[in-house]
């Protein structure tokens, strides 16, 4: 028995460890506070004169940096020594270079370049260690359905008027289908193969009573999940746009499951405000104020927003929405009032144009539309349960003369602060959602709380890890040395494949980690103990070696491929925080198969291999 | 086989450790019956708040500057230090709870106060955690069942299964018993347990396989109380690691995970007691015998080629 491991096992070991070492680098290094700069829209990019302009500033205002650069984004980053520098700082470059540009505080790592070059860099830190606020949103989708069922009606009405197809009603019913009522049967008929022809999405039927004649119209499974999908999908993209206003530095935004959306905003602060410009439903519509011998089916009365009790009425058709808008800015008038400068698509300002052109010394109305909701708690069978009502509020924010022809640039007053006004035009800017959103949870951490989550984390690490160390010494002497340095290199591995992965460390993550370190220590422990124990059958040591790692084997694939099981379940179904621990400990379940094994083994044959042996230190 | 040390007789106390078990799961499921789970935040739903105080603060006072700014169902609680405030609210949603509940503290404060945290869960996202929660446990179970059955044999399996449940059962009958808060870190920590308390079973399990076809003589319960005195300062010292590490994490690591901490450290106590005498005394009385596990053929020779 030789205990001796091939040249290219030790290599190989040897390698593994080296790229381990290298990914886990990173990690060491601290980040830097800093501050990120971007362009609001393409027109506005970050260019080496502004950082010049705004590191001139800052001298000015003698607040010292480390450095201004330029990302391969396009994004400026300026890194300062300390949280205190990166505060004061903020505001200077804010002021400096006004609403085109988002100015957003950051961590950024300092990972020397050659290290980045080769893909590495340090683990993610998720909101409990961070600070930030983390945001859970459901999309209505009932109401993206039901939406597009109004479209829908208008669409059955508009063809059926086409064909020349005499109907008495299309409207809605209670169970959320749609019925079109005829008085005559042959004409039933003939519209209900002209919708069946046309669209494929519905399911038709077709009910007499009373002497009329109906058509009910069932949208099919298929095409309700693909209007869910679609809502879903496009909420994504109005919110990224949103969260990319807001200016923070590495948001997350991403769907969980059906049509629930995460939002994640570290190192935000003001949970209130973010929330604010997220969840909002916000829509414009633009309409004539209708004229006093309109009839009374085509006007609907409306509110003033700033003078409740204050009403006019309008037209019902809508000239233009808020989709059409293409870029808005806040701005005052001349007296002082903000106001809100719209640019339109060239379809939007077409529309315009034609609308306008009739209605010179007519007035038009801006509507702000909002969907909003009230919860309802209400207890059911002795649970507990939360309604929501949604409703529509739309309420006129200005409602001025038209003086001339409008074109695709006009401008919007009326509104009450400088903030309403920047929000509306951020709102405008980034789009509408496509159906309403609701908040299911909300998780805010301050940063002192994230701090001092890292500071317990990592001495509870340090500590635990320490008496492991301690302990096996004591107990296995110079087998427990090595299963220590095994132990150690564990520990490197683990966070390099955390980094790789860009796994998010959370502090049950940290726990995690601490938990790995004292069960990796077992597959050392069964080694060991089975070791002593042949010695103590009488086995000769280079054997009883060999037969410990061979037979402990079997036992801590068995072990560890049980644990593992659970560990993945675990991050199937966890979220945040807790599939943290889930990564943490799938990973080094794995991690420690290898360092217990592989590492202690060519340590041991390192230390033991080749030579006679009469005693074992173990 | 050379001269083996005395063997310790384990199941000579099978039955006091049966009455023992017993005694145990009666009274979690007892109390799981009857006072439940102190449920957290994540699985009931509501709203949260966590101040924090420069000096000690006077929570009675807390509750009722809350009480009188019409916060109804308020519960204030010291966190981790006396200078840490948790307050829970029944109050459904509303974005700015945290700054209006930090605004009222602070009118009758000349101290500075702080927001450290502040959390909503929806009632329905609650619900649907504690669903997703009971069934990743039975799935976990379910896994580890045919996993078992598959590499060892079936009785092994219920064994393995039936101590688990008895761990699982034990360790929240434990956060009810004393009231603990449970929330979502200590469902991920019962988890661990699962796998911890697997981990000590099958080192178990796997010496009494490896007995079997090797010791030929004697009874199915001498192999065990072998099987059981060999694997025994593995267990403990295995035990004894980790129980280091989570009782540094418990002392250590905060209060935010304390709960997480408290269930293992309860779970792998449990755990090391059930895997010497559950999960052999459940497969002893189901008899197993040397039958059921007769040795696939070059099974050493595969060990073998093993590092």
């Amino acid at each position: 028995m030789l205990n001796r491991y091939p040249l290219w096992k030790n290599l190989l070991i040897l390698l593994l460890l080296a790229l381990g070492l290298l990914y886990a680098a990173p990690n060491i290094y601290p980040d830097d506070y800093a501050i990120q700069l971007s362009g609001t829209r393409e027109a506005y990019q970050v260019d080496e004169p502004l950082l010049e302009r705004v590191s001139a500033a800052l001298e000015r205002e003698g607040i010292p940096n480390k450095g201004v650069e330029l990302d391969e984004g396009g994004n400026g980053l300026i890194r300062f020594a300390d949280g205190e520098s990166q505060l004061r700082a903020k505001p200077v470059i804010a002021n400096l270079l006004g609403e085109q540009y988002v100015v957003a505080m950051n961590l950024a790592p300092t990972t020397p370049d050659w290290l980045t070059a080769l893909g590495a860099g340090p683990m993610k830190l998720g909101l409990d260690l961070r600070g930030g606020v983390h945001f859970l949103l459901e999309v209505d989708t009932v109401q993206a359905v039901a939406q597009r069922l109004d479209v829908y009606v208008s669409e059955i009405k508009t063809k059926l008027r086409q064909e020349r197809l005499r109907y008495r009603l299309v409207d809605h019913r209670a169970d959320g289908s749609l019925e079109v009522k005829f008085a005559d049967e042959a004409v039933r008929d003939e519209a209900l193969a002209l919708l069946r022809r046309e669209y494929q999405e519905f399911l038709v039927t077709t009910d007499e009573q009373n002497g009329d004649y109906y058509i009910l119209i069932n949208l099919t499974e298929q095409s309700i999940a693909e209007i869910e999908d679609y809502a879903v999908k496009q909420n994504l993209t109005t919110l990224r746009n949103r969260v990319n206003e807001l200016g923070v530095a590495e948001p997350l935004v991403q769907r969980q499951g059906r049509n629930r959306i995460v939002v994640q905003l570290p190192g935000v602060q003001d949970a209130a405000a973010a929330k604010r410009i997220i969840g909002k439903t916000a829509n414009l519509e633009f309409r004539l104020e209708a004229t006093p011998n309109a009839a009374a089916g085509s006007t609907e009365t409306y509110e003033f927003r700033s003078q409740p009790g204050r009403k006019a009425t309008l037209e019902r058709d809508i000239i233009i929405t808020g989709s059409s808008v293409a870029n808005a800015q806040a701005a005052f008038d001349e007296n002082g009032m903000p106001q809100v400068s719209i640019t339109l698509d060239a379809k939007g300002g077409q529309m315009m144009g034609r609308v306008t052109r009739n209605a010179v010394q007519r007035r038009m109305a801006v509507l702000f539309v909002e969907h909003k909701s009230r919860t309802l708690t209400e207890t059911v069978d002795g649970v507990q349960q939360e309604r929501r009502i949604p409703y529509v509020e739309k309420r006129i924010i200005s409602l001025a003369t038209i003086q001339s022809v409008l074109g695709s640039q006009f401008r919007i007053t009326g509104l009450e602060s400088s903030t309403e006004s920047s929000e509306l035009a951020l709102l405008l800017r980034a789009g509408a959602l496509a159906a309403p959103i609701y908040f299911v949870e909300e998780r805010s951490i301050g940063p002192s709380l994230g701090a001092e989550n890292i500071a317990l984390g990592v001495m509870s690490v340090k500590i635990g890890f320490a008496l492991v160390l301690v302990f096996m010494v004591l107990y296995y002497r110079v087998f427990g040395l090595l299963a220590n340095v095994a132990l150690t290199l564990n520990l490197v591995l683990l966070v390099a494949v955390m980094s790789l992965l860009s796994a998010t460390l959370t502090l049950p993550g940290i726990a995690g980690i601490v938990l790995t370190v004292g069960m990796a220590v077992d597959a050392n422990v069964l080694i060991f103990s089975r070791i002593r124990e042949e010695l103590k059958n009488g086995m000769p040591a280079q054997s009883a070696i060999s037969a410990g790692f061979g037979r402990a084997f079997t036992t801590i694939l068995d072990a560890n491929i049980t644990t593992l099981i659970a560990a993945l379940i675990l991050f199937a179904m966890g979220t945040g925080p807790v599939k943290g621990f889930a990564v943490t400990l799938s990973v080094g379940i794995v991690t420690s198969m290898f360092t217990a094994i592989m590492v202690t083994r060519a340590l041991v044959n390192l230390c033991y291999g080749g030579r006679k042996l009469n005693r074992l230190a173990i | 086989m050379a001269k083996q040390e005395k063997v310790l007789n384990f199941m000579r106390l099978g039955k006091v450790a049966l009455a023992i078990s017993a005694l145990l799961l009666l009274v979690s499921l007892g109390s799981l019956a009857t006072r439940g789970l102190e449920l957290g935040l994540d699985f009931t739903g509501g709203s949260l708040v966590e101040v924090g105080y420069e000096r000690e603060a006077d929570l009675s006072k807390i509750r009722s500057s809350l009480n009188a700014a019409g916060y109804e169902d308020v519960v204030v609680q010291n966190f981790g230090a006396p200078t840490d405030v948790l307050i829970r609210l029944a109050e459904t949603h509303d974005p700015k709870l945290g700054d209006h509940v930090l605004a009222t503290l602070q009118e009758t404060e000349t101290q500075q106060l702080e927001l450290r945290r502040s959390e909503y869960v929806g009632a329905q996202v609650g619900e649907e955690l504690r669903e997703q929660g009971g069934l990743g446990m039975l799935l976990a179970l379910f896994m580890i069942m045919v996993y078992i059955a598959f590499r060892f044999q079936f009785k092994f399996s219920i064994g393995a299964v039936l101590a688990l449940a008895h761990d699982v059962t034990i360790t929240l009958g434990f956060f009810s018993v004393f009231g603990i808060e449970f929330d979502l870190t200590v469902l991920a920590a019962v988890l661990a347990v699962i796998g911890y308390s697997l981990n000590d079973t099958i080192v178990v399990f796997d010496r009494i396989r490896e007995n079997f076809r090797l010791v030929r003589t004697g009874e199915p319960v001498d192999i065990v109380n072998l099987s059981l005195t060999q694997t025994l300062s593995r267990t403990l010292m295995t035990s004894a690691t980790t129980l280091l590490v989570v009782l540094a994490l418990a002392i250590f690591g905060g209060e935010i995970i304390h709960g997480f901490a408290l269930a293992l450290l309860v779970g792998i106590a449990v755990g090391t007691y059930s895997s010497i005498y559950v999960a052999a005394n459940i497969m002893l009385m189901m008899g197993v015998s040397r039958e059921d596990l007769i040795p696939p053929p070059k099974e050493d020779d595969a060990v073998d080629d093993m590092p």
